[in-house]
């Protein structure tokens, strides 16, 4: 049968799917309690302050129904903000103005919407339309991030992010993810964003992944994506280890976005990171979460943890 | 990564519970295993019509006791003014009619209903040897001499009395037999003579006496049956054919030399013996035996609970099968859908509409409703005014639908009122949601897929047999469980995964040097 030919070449190459993901690590390491920490943007934006480690700006936090009506206030000084729910999951709910003029409010795709429409989309986000479970959720306008331009060719509107799965506080795999004119400036995957897998060891992009099949080239700007240097990667797989500590999850997907001031900044960190870093860079995760569960017996310090990943998981090879 | 076995052993443990209790439900207590398997019931009836004599009355009715073959459900008495006790013993259950005075003709019955029971072994005593019977000449010597011809062409008491029955047949008539065959009357005197010889040797017989179960016998004759002890248990001859074993269409009501009906200080002027037939669900049964009470398993039963709440609990039943299947199309297939549980609660309503008009009207309602929802969107409704119009908007919509159907002649939309319309009104919410975030294919994609999910979950939830199972034997969802359990420790691949990772395995071995 294919099916289980399949299978066995998946298990082969240490593929982990969702159920090995949620069953031997999820459960294992991740204690429900601390979820929290990370699932409620806010809180986990202040750990990360506390923990001294960079994050885009908070400009506001809209609680109720009645501050919506303050959207007005909190937005004058601010020409280029992300609108998101607190408790969103997958990306749903955040929206990214790049631009005001005259309460009319710019989108990455070139629309506008207006003052009232973000009000609108603020109670949405209040009477819990896109957090987990549908409880009621509060609404933060954070600074957007201005991306550093070294990613422009890379990058179609919108900000490119780079998620790290740190185990038990160990980088175990990287990617960087792209949006394309599919992904409506959004760096998540399943909206149609590229993922390219990045290596721990040098920093450098391999081969990219977009809706699951590989790719080569940017399809929006034709850009290569492999062998690029992401600019600032000592910083930002220190960054993503420091994570373990104030966090304390075990399995932990870390988001690192470039800004062109300030150098690498957390946006946000996720308990349950999805499995397409496999695809992006084209090899299983168990392996590495093997290699760290062997060696991950007494308590090392973020410098001594950096530096055995980045010594285990090297692949690229500069020059042959 | 801890490994720890105490699920398996809990999942296990529950199986093998349920499955037990299952397996003892079916061999010891007769639950049937298929649905709608019927079974005879017969009422049999003796009507005992009492004329007026002086002095007190003393009626005694033979009642059906330790019945080879079959089982009382229930039984009644029908004797208004008299006094009734009922003495049992091993051999004979005796009802004893008694009024001081019978001042008019009065008609008395007894009515039972049995059922085949093939574990219902029948009598069990061990009778003692009989006395040889004191007969006068020539019999005497006949006898002697029948005896000792049948002892040496037969191997056992079995066998001696096929040949006895065979010699009173007319076969191998010799003078000696004819002496016995020229006294029968009728097949009472024959088991009687029959008797006669089995005592010459010492063989412990008994005569039994039987109806046929033929529906409808306003009068069933009753026939005499030759009982044979041979050591163990009793063997039963029909004395007119010969032939050994009781048919099943013979119900033994009592045994012994009496009538059926003894009455003292009035005259019976009839008794009369009927049969009727019905035929009941097995199931019906069952929860009857149930009643009667003769296990503690079947006192707790479903099937004692009154029939709406059975109603209630063939459906409530099927949920965790609905879940099971859920948990089987997300975690093993893959397959997306909207709510965890949502697709349960659809084909649940697929029941009552059947599967094609309610993906129909399903679809009809949603793709309806999120046209609806839409168009809401630049109302700028806050989320739980806005629901509760979606809400309303499916009420509507089924209205709408019902009413259309209704005019065109379609029965189906009229069960549409079964829909959850709560879970439809949720489901419209959040596809309208995913539509917006993540495209229509998505949104369409996750439709689909709770669709096919309620449907598939329909279709299991539908079969006859399936249904039967779960609401009889209950205890199978304990083992449905413990499957459950160890499906919640499944690490491996969802098969829709080995289509989403397949694209890695082509570039495999191209530098995978990190894994060691």
């Amino acid at each position: 049968m294919g099916w289980v030919k399949l299978y066995r070449q998946l298990k082969a190459a240490g593929v982990i799917g969702l159920n090995a993901r949620n069953g031997n690590y999820i459960q294992y390491y991740n204690q429900r309690r601390l979820y929290p920490r990370v699932d409620d943007k806010i809180l986990c934006k202040k750990l990360c302050q506390e923990a001294g480690m960079p994050v885009p700006d908070l400009y506001g936090v809209i609680a109720t129904q009645h501050d919506a009506g303050h959207l007005r206030e909190l937005l004058v000084e601010h020409s280029k903000f992300a609108l998101k729910p607190a408790n969103g999951s997958g990306g749903d709910g955040i929206m990214v103005i790049v631009g005001t003029r005259n309460e009319r409010y710019k989108r990455p795709n070139g629309r506008t919407v207006t003052l009232e429409e973000l009000e609108h989309h603020v109670s949405g986000i209040l009477s819990g339309m896109f957090s987990l479970g549908g409880h009621p959720d509060r609404a933060m306008v954070e600074a957007l991030v201005e991306f550093d331009p070294v990613f422009s060719d890379l990058a179609y509107q919108g900000v490119p992010d780079i998620r790290i799965i740190v185990f038990l506080g160990y980088p175990v795999m990287a990617m960087t993810r792209l949006p394309t004119r599919e992904s409506d400036g959004r760096a998540n995957l399943h909206q149609g964003a590229i993922g390219v897998g990045v290596d721990i060891g040098s920093g450098r992009t391999v081969r990219g992944t977009w809706s699951n099949n590989i790719i080569e080239e940017h399809p929006d700007t034709g850009a290569k994506v492999n062998g690029f240097p992401v600019p600032g990667w000592d910083k930002i797989v220190d960054m993503a280890a420091r994570c373990y500590e104030p966090i304390g999850l075990g399995y932990l997907g870390v988001d690192v976005v470039l800004d062109k001031n300030r150098g690498p900044m957390i946006l946000e960190l996720n308990a349950r990171p999805g499995l397409a870093i496999q695809l992006a860079n084209q090899e299983g995760l168990l392996g590495r979460l093997k290699q760290i569960e062997a060696i991950a017996d007494k308590p090392r310090t973020p410098e001594e943890r950096i530096a055995i990943s980045r010594d285990l998981f090297t692949r690229y090879r500069p020059a042959a | 990564m801890k490994k720890s076995l105490h699920w398996l052993v809990l999942s296990l443990t529950l199986v093998v519970i349920g499955v037990a209790a299952f397996a003892y439900k079916v061999s010891v207590l007769g639950y049937p295993l298929g649905p709608m398997q019927e079974e005879a019931l017969w009422t049999v009836q003796a009507r005992i019509k009492l004329l007026p004599q002086d002095g007190p009355v003393k009626l005694e009715l033979q009642l059906p006791h330790k019945v080879p073959g079959f089982a009382r459900l229930d039984e009644s008495f029908v004797s208004k003014g008299f006094g009734r006790t009922v003495a049992e013993d091993e051999l004979s259950r005796v009802s004893r009619w008694t009024i001081r005075r019978l001042r008019e003709q009065r008609t008395l019955y007894y009515r039972a209903q049995y059922y085949a029971d093939s574990q219902q072994a029948g009598w069990t005593d061990q009778p003692g040897f009989p006395d040889p019977p004191q007969l006068e000449e020539p019999f005497d010597s006949a006898l002697t001499t029948i005896v000792e011809d049948i002892r040496s062409r037969s191997a056992d008491i079995e066998s001696f009395a096929l040949h006895v029955l065979k010699v009173l047949g007319g076969d191998a008539l010799d003078e000696n037999s004819a002496l016995f065959v020229k006294q029968i009357t009728g097949p009472e005197s024959r088991v009687r003579i029959a008797r006669q010889i089995l005592a010459g040797a010492r063989i412990p017989t008994e005569m039994m006496h039987g109806i046929r179960l033929e529906d409808d016998q306003r009068h069933a004759t009753r026939e005499p049956w030759l009982a044979v002890h041979n050591g163990k248990r009793w063997l039963y001859f029909n004395p007119l054919t010969g032939n050994r074993g009781l048919p099943k269409d013979v119900l033994l009501w009592w045994r012994g030399d009496r009538d059926v009906a003894e009455v003292t200080g009035a005259e019976i002027d009839d008794v009369r013996l009927s049969v009727r037939r019905a035929d009941v669900d097995s199931l019906d049964l069952a929860g009857q035996r149930a009643v009667s009470g003769e296990s503690m398993f079947a006192n707790v039963s479903l099937l004692n609970l009154p029939v709406e709440t059975q109603a209630v609990y063939g459906v409530l039943l099927m949920v965790p099968l609905g879940a099971f299947i859920i948990v089987v199309l997300r975690n093993i297939i893959g397959i997306k859908t909207f709510g965890t549980f949502m697709p349960v609660l659809i084909a649940l309503a697929f029941r009552e509409t059947q599967l094609l008009a309610g993906v129909i009207m399903f679809t009809i309602v949603v793709a309806a409703g999120l046209l609806i929802r839409f168009y809401l969107e630049h109302l700028r409704l806050l989320l739980v005014p806005r629901l509760a119009s979606v809400l309303t908007i499916v009420v509507l919509l089924m209205t709408v639908t019902t009413l259309l159907s209704q005019s065109l002649g379609i029965e189906a939309g009229l069960s549409i009122t079964l829909f959850p319309m709560v879970i439809m009104a949720m489901t419209i919410e959040r596809m309208c949601i995913v539509w917006e975030e993540r495209g229509p294919a998505e949104a369409v994609r996750d439709g689909l897929g709770s669709l096919a999910v309620a449907a598939a979950a329909y279709l299991v939830m539908g079969i006859e047999s399936v249904r039967h199972l779960t609401f009889v034997f209950p205890e199978l969802l304990l083992a449905l469980l413990g499957v459950t359990i160890m499906l919640g420790r499944y690490t491996g691949y969802r098969l829709s995964e080995l289509g989403r990772f397949r694209k890695l395995l082509d570039f495999s071995g191209s530098g995978s040097s990190g894994v060691g």
